[in-house]
C-alpha cells in the first residue's frame, strides 16, 4: 500500500484523540485519548519501518528494524505511564468523589 | 482489489469509526470497549505488515492489560451515564473546531510531501519477526532495556505509595 494511506489514517486517529481530549471531561476517557494518540503513532512508525525495508532490503537485511524496536519501548513506557496515572486518577476520586476535570482545578487558586 | 486491499480499508474504516465512538460514547464502559475494538484493528494493521511480534504484543499489553485496568478502576468508582460531567456546548464544538484544524493543517502539509511514491511493504519482509526483533533488542538496544526495566520497578513502586491510604 502506498504509505501516503498509512500517514492519512494515522493523522486521522491522532486528530481524534486531541479532539477527544479537548472536548471530554472526564479524566478516565481523557486518559483513553492520549493512549489512542500514542497507538496512532506506534502505526505510523511501524509503516514507516516497513517502508524503510522495502527500500533498502539488499544492503542491509535489518533496515527499518529500529522503528519497531522504538515501537516496542513505546509500549513500554505506555503501560508504566498506565499504572501511575491510573493510581493518580483513583486517589483524586478518593479525595474528591468525582472525575471531572472542571472541578479539578485546585492547584490555579 | 485484491485481499490485503480490501482488508487494509475495512480495518481502516473500522478503527476511524471505533475512534470517534470512544470520544462520543456517554457511557465511559462502552468507550472502553470501543478502545479495544480500535486496538484489535491496530493488530490487525500490523499482521498486514507483516510485525507479528508487534501485533500479539499490542493485543497481550494494550487490549489485554491496559484496558482491563481501565475496565477495572471504571467499576470501581462506579462510573455510568448518569454520573457523566456535565460539558459546555461552546467547548465541546471549540474542541472539535480544534482537532479538525489540526487534522486540516497536518493533511495539506503532507499531501504534497516527498512519500507520494513510497510504498510500504505488504505481508512480506521478516524484519517483524521475534527472531529478528530478539536479536536486535538483546545486542544493540540491551543497556535501553535495562533501563525500561528499572522504569517499570519505579513506577510499580509510585502506584504502590500514590495508591496507599494514608
Amino acid at each position: 500500500m502506498p504509505i501516503n494511506y498509512y500517514i492519512f489514517l494515522s493523522v486521522a486517529l491522532f486528530c481524534i484523540g486531541v479532539a477527544g481530549v479537548l472536548t471530554r471531561r472526564n479524566a478516565i476517557i481523557i486518559f483513553m485519548c492520549i493512549e489512542l494518540m500514542l497507538n496512532a503513532v506506534n502505526l505510523l512508525l511501524v509503516a514507516f519501518s516497513k517502508m524503510h525495508h522495502a527500500v533498502l532490503p539488499v544492503l542491509d537485511p535489518n533496515a527499518g528494524i529500529n522503528g519497531q524496536l522504538f515501537v516496542f519501548f513505546i509500549m513500554v513506557v505506555a503501560a508504566a505511564e498506565v499504572c501511575v496515572g491510573l493510581a493518580i486518577i483513583a486517589m483524586l476520586y478518593r479525595n474528591t468523589h468525582s472525575v471531572d476535570v472542571n472541578f479539578l482545578n485546585r492547584l490555579k487558586h | 482489489m485484491t485481499l490485503t486491499q480490501f482488508l487494509f480499508w475495512f480495518l481502516s474504516a473500522l478503527s476511524i469509526f471505533s475512534a470517534i465512538m470512544v470520544v462520543i460514547s456517554k457511557n465511559p464502559v462502552h468507550s472502553v470497549l470501543w478502545l479495544i475494538i480500535v486496538f484489535f484493528t491496530i493488530s490487525g494493521h500490523y499482521i498486514l505488515l507483516n510485525a507479528q511480534f508487534l501485533a500479539i504484543v499490542n493485543l497481550i499489553v494494550y487490549a489485554g492489560a491496559i484496558m482491563v485496568l481501565f475496565l477495572f478502576v471504571i467499576m470501581l468508582m462506579n462510573l455510568n451515564a448518569e454520573t457523566e460531567p456535565q460539558k459546555n456546548k461552546w467547548l465541546k464544538i471549540t474542541g472539535v473546531i480544534g482537532g479538525g484544524a489540526l487534522l486540516l493543517v497536518l493533511v495539506a502539509a503532507l499531501k504534497d510531501a516527498d512519500t507520494r511514491n513510497q510504498m510500504a511493504q505488504m505481508g512480506t519482509g521478516d524484519i517483524g519477526l521475534i527472531h529478528n526483533l530478539g536479536m536486535a533488542l538483546f545486542k544493540e538496544y540491551v543497556i535501553p532495556f535495562e533501563i525500561s526495566s528499572i522504569l517499570f520497578l519505579s513506577a510499580m513502586v509510585g502506584a504502590v505509595v500514590i495508591g496507599k491510604k494514608e
